[in-house]
C-alpha cells in the first residue's frame, strides 16, 4: 500500500495502546517525540522470537542459535535498507541512541581529540550530543564552539565558516526535539567537510519521519533510537561510514567484540562486532527490524506528508483557538519542521498544563526536553510539548486545542 | 482517579498568583542556596537571613515553577519566617511526612533520609500547608512540591557548615 497518502484509521488498529480509554475519554497520545507505540507486528515480531527462536547470538551451533542470529542479522539488514546504507555491516545496534554518540565521542574522540582541538555543537541539541563532548572536552582539553540559534528557531549559520575553522567534529540534530526544527544537514556535512571536520548527526528525531540516505546526508556517523520509530526501547543504532569505524580502537570491552585474546592482550573483531560487547539485545533488535518494515510498508515519503498537514493543521488550529496567548517556538513554516510543538502560556507552567491535559486524557511532555541551553537561550524553564506520529488524527489535535483551553481558563490568572 | 480539585486548592492557586516572600536579600548578611528539579528545569532560590540566635529572621524566594513549586515555596517562607531554625527544620520534616516521604519509602526524590531523622514535634502545625496534601495522589509532583523545602535544609546545611 505504498502511495502518498495514509490510512489514520487502519493505522490505529494496529495499535492496541491507543484503543483504550481514560476515564472514559479516547486517549489522546501526543508524546512520539519522548517514545512512540508500538505496532502489533513489532509485538509479533518480537514475541516470535521469545517463542520460537530465542538463544544468544554468534555463539551456538544448534538451529535454535542460528535462527536466533539470523534474525539478529536480518534486522541489521532490514535497518540498512531503510537508511540507505551501502553495507549492513556499518549497522551497530546500540542500547539507544545516547551511547551510540558517547561510542563516537569516547572511541573515535580519544584517538583522534587533542588539547586545542575544537568541536563544534548547535544550541538546540538534546543533552545526549552535548554532554559525551563535555565529558570528553574535560578529559583531553579541547574546546567546544556553539553554533547559535535566531529567534524564529533556525541554526544562525552566518558565522559557520569561521566556527569550523580548525575544527575536528561537527555535532548537529538532524531535527529539533523542542523546536521542530529541520536543520539543512547537507549544507552542513559539505560545509564541515570542505573544513576537514568529521560530522555526526543526532538523527534521533528525523529517522523516525523522513526518507533517510545517510550517503546523501554526507555525515561520516549517524545515531539514532528505536524507541522513537515503532520499536522497543534498548535498542538504539549507530551507522558510520566503514572507513570510519574500521580505524576506531573499539568502545567497550567483552566478548563478542574480539578475534582472540591471551594474557598479554586481545585483538578486536571486524565491524559490527568491534563495537558490540557482550549479548546484544537480541529481541529488541528484531523488534526494530519489524518497525522499520512497518514503516516501509507505509511509505516514509508518505509519513512526512500526513506529518505536514498534520504540523499546518495544528498550527492553524491553535492559532485559531487560543491566538496570542499560546507561544509556540520554531519555524513558522509547517514545511520547514517536523511535528513536534513546543507551547507556553505567559502565565501558566507547562506542568501545570500537562495536569490539566491528563484530566482530558492528552499526553504531552512538559520540561526542558534535555535541551537546556537551547531553553536558556528563549528564556524558558519548561515548555509543554505536543507531538505527532502517523496514527495521529485531526481529532487528536482538536482534544488537545479543547484541552489548552481548558488549561488557560482553569489557571485564568 | 483524582480530580484537579484535589490538587489545586484555592489556597494553592492564591499563593501562586500572589506568593509572599518574593525577592532577594542581600548576601551577606543572607546565605543564597539554589534548588533544580532536573526533571522539569524549575529552579529555584531560597535567601535565608539567620541570626547568632539560629533565628530565622528573613527569607526570600526567586526562581521559577509551577503552581505547586511556587505556591509550596510561597507557604513554605510564611510558614518558617520568625521561627528557630530548629523549628523550621522540624516543620520541614512535618511537611516532608505529609508529602508521605518517610525514611523507608521508595519513589521520593533521593534526598529524603533525612527527613525522618529527626523525631517531630506533635505540636507542629502545618496549617495552610496541608493544602497541599492532595499531591500526595500524583506522584510525579510531589518533586514540585518538596523542591523549596529541599533547598532550604540544604541552605541551612550551608550555614551550619560555615
Ligand atoms: C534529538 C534527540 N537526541 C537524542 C535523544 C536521546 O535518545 P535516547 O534517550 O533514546 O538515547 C533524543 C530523545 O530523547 C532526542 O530527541
Amino acid at each position: 500500500m505504498s502511495n502518498d497518502t495514509i490510512d489514520v484509521a487502519a493505522i490505529r488498529r494496529d495499535f492496541p495502546i491507543l484503543a483504550q480509554t481514560q476515564d472514559d475519554k479516547r486517549l489522546v497520545f501526543l508524546d512520539s517525540a519522548a517514545s512512540s507505540q508500538h505496532p502489533q507486528q513489532v509485538l509479533d515480531a518480537m514475541n516470535d522470537v521469545y517463542l520460537n527462536s530465542y538463544a544468544n547470538v554468534h555463539r551456538g551451533v544448534y538451529q535454535l542459535a542460528e535462527r536466533a542470529t539470523s534474525a539478529y542479522e536480518n534486522a541489521r539488514k532490514s535497518v540498512a535498507r531503510f537508511i540507505g546504507a551501502p553495507s549492513a555491516n556499518e549497522v551497530i545496534f546500540t542500547k539507544n541512541a545516547t551511547e551510540a554518540i558517547n561510542l563516537v565521542a569516547q572511541a573515535w574522540g580519544r584517538a583522534n581529540l587533542g588539547p586545542g582541538d575544537a568541536v563544534v555543537l548547535t544550541l538546540m541539541e538534546h543533552h545526549a550530543n552535548i554532554v559525551p563532548w563535555q565529558m570528553m572536552a574535560a578529559e583531553i582539553g579541547f574546546e567546544i564552539r556553539w553554533i547559535e540559534v535566531t529567534d524564529d528557531g533556525q541554526l544562525d549559520l552566518s558565522n559557520l565558516d569561521q566556527l569550523l575553522d580548525g575544527a575536528k567534529v561537527l555535532a548537529f540534530t538532524a531535527m529539533s526535539n523542542v523546536l521542530g526544527t529541520v536543520n539543512p544537514v547537507e549544507r552542513l556535512t559539505a560545509a564541515a567537510k570542505a573544513a576537514g571536520a568529521i560530522t555526526v548527526v543526532d538523527a534521533c528525531q528525523s529517522v523516525p519521519h523522513f526518507p533517510t540516505n545517510v550517503v546523501e546526508m554526507g555525515a561520516d556517523f549517524v545515531a539514532f533510537s528505536g524507541h522513537k520509530m515503532l520499536g522497543p526501547s534498548g535498542i538504539g543504532v549507530l551507522w558510520g561510514r566503514m572507513e570510519m569505524l574500521d580505524a576506531m580502537p573499539p568502545f567497550l570491552g567483552g566478548g563478542g567484540m574480539i578475534v582472540n585474546v591471551t594474557r598479554d592482550g586481545f585483538s578486536a573483531d571486524a565491524v559490527p562486532g568491534k563495537f558490540e560487547a557482550g549479548t546484544p539485545p537480541i529481541v529488541e533488535a528484531v523488534g526494530l527490524g519489524a518497525a522499520v518494515e512497518y514503516l516501509e510498508n507505509i511509505g516514509m515519503e508518505a509519513v512526512r506528508k500526513h506529518e505536514v498537514e498534520l504540523t499546518a493543521y495544528t498550527m492553524r488550529t491553535l492559532t485559531e483557538r487560543l491566538g496570542d496567548d499560546l507561544i509556540l517556538l520554531g519555524p513558522s513554516e509547517p514545511a520547514a519542521r517536523g511535528g513536534v510543538f513546543s507551547l507556553a502560556f505567559a502565565d501558566v507552567h507547562a506542568h501545570d498544563v500537562s495536569q490539566v491535559l491528563d484530566e482530558h486524557a492528552v499526553c504531552i511532555r512538559p520540561g526542558h526536553h534535555c535541551a537546556k541551553p537551547l531553553m536558556k537561550r528563549f528564556d524558558m524553564n519548561a515548555t509543554a510539548r505536543a507531538s505527532v506520529y502517523i496514527y495521529n488524527d485531526t481529532d487528536d489535535i482538536d482534544a488537545l486545542a479543547d484541552a489548552l483551553v481548558a488549561a488557560r481558563d482553569f489557571f485564568a490568572l | 482517579m483524582a480530580g484537579l480539585e484535589d490538587l489545586y486548592r484555592e489556597i494553592i492557586l492564591d499563593h501562586y498568583r500572589s506568593p509572599r516572600n518574593k525577592g532577594e536579600l542581600e548576601t551577606p548578611p543572607a546565605h543564597r542556596t539554589e534548588g533544580f528539579n532536573p526533571l522539569c528545569g524549575d529552579e529555584i532560590v531560597v535567601y535565608v537571613d539567620t541570626d547568632d540566635d539560629g533565628n530565622v529572621n528573613d527569607i526570600k524566594i526567586g526562581g521559577q515553577g509551577c503552581s505547586i513549586s511556587q505556591s509550596s515555596a510561597s507557604m513554605m517562607s510564611a510558614a518558617v519566617k520568625g521561627k528557630s531554625v530548629e523549628e523550621a527544620r522540624q516543620i520541614t520534616s512535618a511537611f516532608k511526612r505529609l508529602m508521605s516521604i518517610h525514611e523507608t519509602s521508595v519513589g521520593g526524590d533521593g534526598s529524603e533520609a533525612e527527613a525522618d531523622d529527626l523525631e517531630i514535634d506533635p505540636d507542629i502545625k502545618l496549617g495552610d500547608l496541608e493544602a497541599l496534601q492532595g499531591v500526595v495522589k500524583f506522584p510525579t509532583r510531589i518533586k514540585c512540591a518538596t523542591l523549596a523545602w529541599n533547598t532550604l535544609n540544604q541552605a541551612f546545611d550551608e550555614i551550619d557548615e560555615a
